[in-house]
């Protein structure tokens, strides 16, 4: 069943771009159906389906997939992002031909993407983040404006620095323990640690930082952020950083290297350099989109902070944080979204009193900054939460205390935002503007109630989503 | 190992030289030039099977790429190779001593070479491995060809652009913002509300002027 997350999309690709007219509009109702199908697959397939192998003729689609707890959590996280992505990019972009273009690379990602959250093997793991980057890099300059240019260029540049550093690491540890599955890594590095595996583990751990914008290898993230268009940049922010970055981590951290002292102080000063950062960064930024980029680079700190304890708890905590982001943080940039394609401008000095013009847009936007601010009963609590007792429970109370003080400025800047983009008074060029259009209202509220859903029901939750995540710890 | 030292050495010539030069097409040679001596490295290397691709590929259908690109842009003028030259030699002058302080450090303190396993039999024929076990990078190989084609159509093939912008008719009334225009994109003169222009853009003039 795993393999037809990528088959399945895959031919869907290859025969919408047949010659044939009536196929361009089958783009939009196929990609919506891949989302649904692949949410509904990671809530209800039982756990013995997922690994069965359902297509192989004659040793073709004979894939090496595994699918586990953590893997499900990133296929629906994926799976909601890319409906979200979808309808905002099909309703803002105004060019047919770009539109198809842009579903196409939008379905594109999201294979690379299931493939990363799905193999066991350093290099296939190596070539399904390229096929991500790459579709992602055409996304961000879809536009063809100077600033799409100049963020995908950055981004390209980054990214290929980080995937020969993580290049590097696997040759290193294909040189020193005879193979590339995670497994028989895994078990070769317990009996061999010396310097060069260390040294493989350190530039690969580099590596991914610079995947996942942690500091100090944040710089590109908010360029890229600000310059994509609106559908690229939900994407974006939404999931690619994350199963590229942050997922590639935990599963790395958990299943191969290993949890040494070096190690997770390393991941502990990472994760708490980049909240701390972050959020201060994001206090005085003028763009929407920027501030949204430096407060995507503290939560991220906030994942891999609890994912430096080491503890069970704080691996689930950081995956259940993963989950909320990529919920709370797709909606603030649909919101973006939004917001810019009716008053075209980023600039948050120039906007406010939207929310008398805008007010669906307006609620859905304090939904997800109370969630990201940690506002009870909202999904983000529950996160943060866990985050903070495992934590404060493994015995970094200084780290601690830290995140604590972190959410406060979180709080800050977004209630600033708040009340500079939607309350307040309605600016004069503003009068005339109107809601969004039914297409990016449909991802926003489904987004917020997303939210409240999970923070609502947490108790149900707990027992079913979050403690059998302890078990991929071995 | 002196064979393999020059042609090291070669290859990092060569590759400087595909990065510095200030003209496209020699440089896309370069390029090629640097590829063929790594396959001479990789046979060296007892990979037959690689160096084959990686020649074929690299060497052969990249250059080809490039060149059809290249042929797309324009070239630069005299004064803005002259701005660039020295740009690049205000950012990039330490790089050189960096390269080869960090060369005497390693040949002062040696390279230790013990860590490296003996060569393991092979665990199958290259085509065995990459057909049976490999399958799902061979996938992966496609998908990134696919995403490469849509990279291509999206970035280079020209369209007639109309740009009368929808909704925002106040937008041309007002000037810019202090922080910068950047939805626009610094459009300059404000258009009247219903004017159409349509033009071809091609992709030089996207992004080729500094």
């Amino acid at each position: 069943m795993a393999s037809l997350l990528i088959l399945v999309p895959l031919l869907g690709v290859i025969l919408l771009n047949l010659p044939l007219r009536f196929l361009k509009r089958l783009a939009f109702p196929f990609a919506l159906a891949l989302a649904l199908i692949q949410a509904s697959l990671a809530l209800f397939l039982p756990a013995d389906l997922w690994n069965r192998i359902v297509v192989s003729f004659d040793g073709l689609g004979n894939f090496n997939l595994t699918v586990d707890r953590l893997s499900i959590v990133l296929i629906l996280s994926i799976a909601i992002v890319l409906f979200a992505a979808l309808f905002v990019g099909w309703f803002t972009i105004q060019d047919e031909k770009k539109r198809f273009n842009f579903i196409n690379l939008l379905i594109l990602a999201v294979i690379g993407m299931n493939g990363v959250v799905m193999v066991r093997d350093l290099f296939s793991l190596y070539v399904y983040l390229e096929v991500t980057v790459l579709a992602s890099l055409v996304l961000i300059s879809l536009d063809r404006d100077r600033d799409g240019l100049e963020g995908s260029f950055k981004y390209l540049i980054l990214s290929t620095v980080a995937t020969v550093m993580m290049l590097t690491a696997i040759a290193l540890l294909l040189m020193t323990t005879g193979s590339t599955s995670f497994s028989e890594v895994a078990a070769a590095l317990k009996t061999r640690p010396d310097y060069v595996t260390t040294l493989a583990v350190a530039v690969f751990v580099g590596g991914l930082s610079i995947k996942s914008g942690l500091v100090p290898f944040h710089g590109w993230l908010p360029d890229v952020y600000s310059s994509a268009p609106a559908g690229a940049a939900v994407l974006l922010a939404g999931i690619v950083t994350k199963a590229t970055g942050i997922y590639t981590m935990i599963r790395l951290v958990t299943a191969v290297f290993g949890f040494t002292p070096q190690l997770k102080a390393l991941l502990l000063f990472i994760g708490a350099i980049s909240i701390v950062v972050g959020a201060l960064a994001a206090l005085g930024q003028k763009d929407f989109r920027r501030m949204l980029a430096y407060s995507s680079i503290s939560q991220m700190g906030y994942m891999i902070l609890s994912l430096g304890t080491g503890t069970p708890l704080g691996i689930a905590g950081a995956v259940f944080h993963l989950f909320n982001h990529a919920i709370f943080k797709t909606q603030l940039f649909v919101n973006a979204a939004a917001v810019e394609e009716q008053t075209g401008t980023h600039d948050m000095d120039v906007m406010g009193g939207l929310s008398a013009r805008m007010p669906v847009t307006g609620a859905t936007s304090v939904v997800a900054f109370l969630s990201t601010a940690g506002i009870p009963p909202l999904a983000g609590f529950w996160s943060k939460l866990i985050i903070i007792v495992a934590v404060w429970v493994s015995g970094y109370h200084i780290y601690a205390t830290v995140a604590v003080l972190a959410s406060l400025v979180t709080c800050a800047y977004f209630l600033s935002m708040q009340r500079r983009v939607f309350f307040g008074k309605l600016a004069e060029e503003f009068q005339s503007i109107k809601e969004a259009r039914v297409g990016i209202l449909v991802p926003e509220v489904v987004l917020a109630l997303i939210t409240i859903a999970i923070g609502v029901l947490f108790p149900y939750f707990l027992n079913s989503f979050i403690l059998p995540m302890i078990s991929i710890v071995g | 190992m002196t064979i393999n030292l020059l042609l090291l050495m070669a290859l990092t010539i060569t590759a400087l030289g595909s990065v510095l030069k200030k003209d496209l097409v020699k440089a896309a040679i370069a390029l090629a030039v640097t590829s063929i001596i790594l396959t001479i490295l990789m046979f060296r290397l007892a990979s037959p099977l690689a160096a084959v691709f990686e020649l074929s590929v690299c060497a052969g259908l990249i250059t080809v790429i490039f060149m059809s690109t290249i042929s797309l842009t324009k070239p630069l003028t005299a004064q803005q190779e002259e701005e660039r030259l020295h740009s690049r030699a205000k950012h990039f002058a330490s790089l050189p001593v960096m390269v080869i302080a960090a060369a005497a450090v390693l040949v002062f303190v040696g390279i230790p070479t013990n860590f490296i396993l003996p060569p393991a039999a092979p665990a199958g024929d290259v085509r065995n491995v990459l057909w049976n076990e490999r399958q799902f990078d061979l996938v992966g190989q496609m998908l990134v060809v696919l995403a490469g084609c849509f990279g291509i159509l999206v970035l280079f093939k020209e369209r007639v652009k109309t740009t009368r912008r929808a909704g925002a008719a106040w937008m041309r009334a007002i000037p810019p913002t202090a922080a910068g225009d950047k939805f626009n994109n610094g459009a300059q003169a404000p258009m009247k509300d219903d004017e159409v222009v349509s033009e071809t853009v091609p992709f030089e003039s996207v992004g080729r002027k500094t």
